[in-house]
């Protein structure tokens, strides 16, 4: 037989440092890919490589920025791991997001000239509100019908999209807003305040990091991360244990389009502003990555979510200086659940050369 | 007329330590039906196994026309003129029954000579079938003539049938019985696996009865009646001579009565009018061949599927018919189902979160939803100790163990919450005879700590040795209970295989 080609050979127990390895790994594999485009694209791969990921950083902007981004996905990506950690696929986050911003934003909106203390926490409230609404249509459709969540959810992405535009082209329009499609400014008392003045860094950062670490103790602590972890490796166990399945799905859902929806509030009520239609570059979406990424652990989540909100702001950088698309971002993104996906299987199983 | 086809010479086979098939000849005269009867783990699947290909024997030959018959592969077997139709089917769902049959050919063939073909055989041997239907639109009775015609197709002299009646209604059973008549007509020979004596006496011409991995007798059937047959399946028992130290006792502790459990699902059992009770102390056997029922009644047992179309199931005066499982184990009811690997424990998790997933009334792991480490590390190490598992210790793997020390784990979990009632399926199924014996002691000294216990198995053996009352499921239903002390082993196989008296 071929030599050069290595073999798969199950290992006997799943090997713990390919566990923490593989995104090293898919990380490396990624940035080696991508040196190759950028040859063939014409451009210094070194320098492109500097452009995309240093130099984003070197300044105390670029790293208010970073955490900016780290945000939503970071929250997203944890919301997430409560689905996927239960093998329960929802990747309708974008969606969530997108009707966590509706209905904050909606309560923003209604009050624009109030100036009442407690005006931040409603918008933030409704944002998670709308989130879990709309995450829970996934979940009772799943357990009625069984209907696969990864459709559903997907699709009910595209329906809130269409709302938020037919929202701020038509009745939330700003009166004032000479026809564009966004919504009036929100007031002073609805933004989400800034940490450091001059940086757009805000203080859904402690939100985060809250979530974050409450959710640690909720998987590594609690009986409900427990169940978590028993349904997705075995459904029988997790019968034979009683625990109810569909409200560990219910559950799932909820805390997932909670966090996005809040995420999405966050996103608008914080740096944006005002509801228009391009509030989310994909972070619903781009987060599923984040989660994997993570290994599905809120403080690997924390990790990558670093990681891939460079990608962001790195194709930025590069469109700006180098002329390069800044779609070339999506693309590392991809290049890393590729990766991520493929190294995945290290974990199972050891390569082999005979 | 009476010139063997098959000649199995000395076949062996075994899995680790457990010897399958141990030195059986026989051979199988061309253009009959023979049967395969015997208790499961026998050996039937094995044996011919190893004549479709899907096996290599450790030892001997099968000569097939006086000729040897090696073969590596069931494609091989196939064009050598062997055929088999499997208990379950294998058949594409969302394919039409056409696309199926063309899927199942490995020689090309034009789509017009096919469609010919198939019609043939399906009018030739009744075997009606509707080309364009998808599968998934099929009885079970229909997705085996659907198995058969593809095996027809390649034109077999021997045809292997595995337990064929066990998704069939009564009247799908008579048409393939019409169906296997003209195939002999034919001059094909069958090869019929069952452990349903009605089915061998009245459709077989010959019988070998296996048990244990060994050939017993192989004859014309003409010569055995339902006993006589029952007797040489299950043999001579010899009763133990140490039981737990129950006495009859007026005490019922657990009764199940009148319960009914209708699937609407070809491969599920359903439970017929099912009644039996047990006292405090007692241990009550469920002996049956594997499918007749054993799994759905497990579940509706412990409260895993409570689909209950009528009766009650009774603990200590209270019904808990629709109980979830919790709430019976917080009635002091402990369950261990016959998987080890992901229902009774997760394989991917440590033995210390493994004692986590079942809380009793009296062990308690969590307080307001947040797990105390300690008390599941302490009780992981309890089990491990008190029931000699031997593993590294509580944070490993329950995949790391065998099958031995991981059922001794799983069971020690359950016994040492001191259970009132303790149900348990096939107790020391797949492990060792070291730990097999373990498990039982502790489950007779288990009951003599006055804890009820049902167990439900196919090793009857192990019923005789542990149980004090036995009784027998076929087909969902289960019969009436016997004294283990004055049994009469004939009835019980009699029971076994569907005969009632």
């Amino acid at each position: 037989m071929n030599s050069f080609i290595p073999r798969l050979e199950l290992r006997d127990q799943n090997s713990t440092i390919m566990n923490f390895m593989s995104p090293v790994l898919a990380i490396i594999l990624t940035l080696a890919t991508s040196a190759i485009i950028f040859l063939i694209m014409g451009f210094n791969p070194i320098q492109t490589l500097y452009v995309f990921f240093v130099s984003p950083i070197s300044t105390l902007s670029g790293l208010s920025e970073l955490l900016v981004k780290a945000i939503p996905l970071a929250l997203i990506g944890t919301g997430l791991a409560f689905c996927f950690k239960n093998k329960i696929y929802n990747i309708g986050a974008e969606g969530q997001l997108t009707m966590g911003a509706i209905f904050g934003g909606g309560v923003a909106i209604y009050f624009y000239d109030s100036n009442a203390y407690w005006l931040l926490t409603m918008i933030l409230i409704a944002g998670s509100i709308g989130g879990v609404l709309w995450a829970l249509i996934p979940a009772y459709l799943k357990i009625k019908f069984n209907t696969n969540e990864i459709l559903t959810s997907l699709m009910l992405v595209y329906i809130s999209l269409y709302i938020l535009d037919y929202l701020v082209v038509g009745p939330w329009k700003d009166p004032l807003g000479f026809s564009y499609p966004k919504s009036r400014p929100f007031s002073e008392a609805g933004r989400l305040p800034i940490i450091f003045n001059g940086y757009r860094v805000h203080a859904g950062l402690y939100v985060m990091l809250t979530l974050v670490f409450l959710s640690w103790f909720i998987f590594s602590k609690t009986l409900i991360g427990f169940k978590l972890k028993v349904s997705g490796h075995s459904s029988m166990a997790s019968r034979f244990a009683g625990f109810n399945q569909n409200y560990l799905i219910y559950l799932g859902f909820g805390v997932c389009g909670a966090f996005a929806g809040l995420a999405g509030i966050m996103e608008v009520s914080g740096p944006i502003g005002l509801l228009y239609r391009d509030i989310s570059p994909n972070y619903g979406f781009t987060a599923i990555i984040v989660a994997f990424m993570g290994r599905l652990h809120p403080f690997g989540i924390l990790l990558s979510s670093l990681i891939i909100a460079l990608t962001y702001l790195g194709a930025e950088d590069a469109q700006l200086f180098l002329q390069i698309p800044s779609a070339v971002g999506f693309v590392f993104q991809g290049l890393i659940l590729f990766y991520l996906l493929g190294s995945e299987i290290l974990i199972k199983y050891r390569l082999k050369f005979i | 007329m009476n010139e063997p086809i098959l000649q199995f010479k000395k076949i062996s086979k075994s899995y680790g330590n457990v010897l399958a098939n141990n030195q059986i000849s026989f051979n199988i005269k061309k253009n009959s039906v023979h049967a395969l009867l015997g208790e499961n783990g026998a050996g039937k699947s094995t044996l011919v196994k190893i004549l479709y290909g899907l096996l290599q024997p450790d030892e001997g030959e099968i000569l097939f026309n006086g000729n040897i018959f090696s073969t590596k592969s069931p494609k091989e077997s196939m064009a050598k003129g062997i055929g088999m139709v499997f208990q379950h089917f294998s058949l594409f769902e969302s394919l039409s029954v056409k696309e199926n049959l063309i899927l199942g050919l490995n020689e090309e063939i034009s789509y017009g000579a096919l469609v010919k073909d198939i019609l043939a055989i399906s009018k030739k041997y009744g075997l009606e079938l509707d080309l364009e239907a998808p599968i998934n639109s099929l009885s079970a009775g229909e997705k085996q003539r659907v198995e058969i015609v593809r095996v027809l197709l390649q034109e077999p002299k021997v045809l292997i049938m595995d337990e064929p009646t066990s998704v069939l209604t009564l009247n799908e059973t008579k048409s393939l019985f019409n169906t296997l008549n003209s195939l002999i007509n034919d001059g094909t020979t069958i090869i019929y696996i069952t452990h349903k004596l009605n089915e061998v006496i009245e459709f077989c011409n010959d019988v070998t009865i296996l048990r244990k991995g060994k050939e017993i007798e192989t004859s014309e059937t003409i010569k055995f009646d339902s006993d006589s047959l029952a007797t040489k399946m299950v043999g001579e028992r010899i009763n133990p001579l140490h039981r737990n130290n129950f006495i009859s006792s007026d005490i019922i502790k657990f009764r199940v009565k009148d319960l009914s459990c209708k699937y609407n699902d070809p491969f599920l059992t359903d439970l017929k009018s099912i009644n039996f009770s047990v006292s405090k102390g007692e241990i009550f056997g469920i002996a049956g061949v594997a499918g007749n029922g054993q799994t759905e009644l497990m579940q509706v047992l412990t409260g895993e599927d409570i689909r209950v179309q009528s009766g009650e199931i009774i603990f200590n005066q209270k019904k808990i018919t629709f109980s979830k499982p919790q709430e019976r184990r917080d009635m002091s009811i402990g369950f261990v189902p016959e998987d080890r690997s992901g229902h009774s424990a997760v394989p991917e998790l440590s033995l210390a979160e493994n004692v986590l997933l079942c809380q009793f009334a009296n062990n308690k792991f969590t307080k307001n939803g947040i797990i105390n480490n300690k008390s599941i590390s302490k009780y992981a190490n309890e089990i491990i100790s008190k029931f000699n598992v031997m593993t590294e210790g509580d944070s490993s793997k329950a995949s790391s163990l065998s099958g031995g020390n991981l059922q001794k784990f799983v069971i020690g979990r359950e016994i040492l919450s001191k259970p009132e009632l303790l149900i348990i399926s096939h107790p020391t199924w797949g492990i060792d005879a070291g730990a097999t014996q373990y498990i039982r002691n502790e489950l007779i000294k288990l009951s003599n700590q006055g804890t009820s216990i049902i167990i439900i198995s196919q090793d009857l053996d192990e019923l005789i040795q542990l149980s004090n009352r036995i009784a027998v499921i076929y087909n969902g239903e289960l019969s009436n209970s016997l004294e283990t002390d004055s049994l009469d082993i004939k009835k019980i196989g009699l029971l076994m295989g569907g005969q009632s008296e």
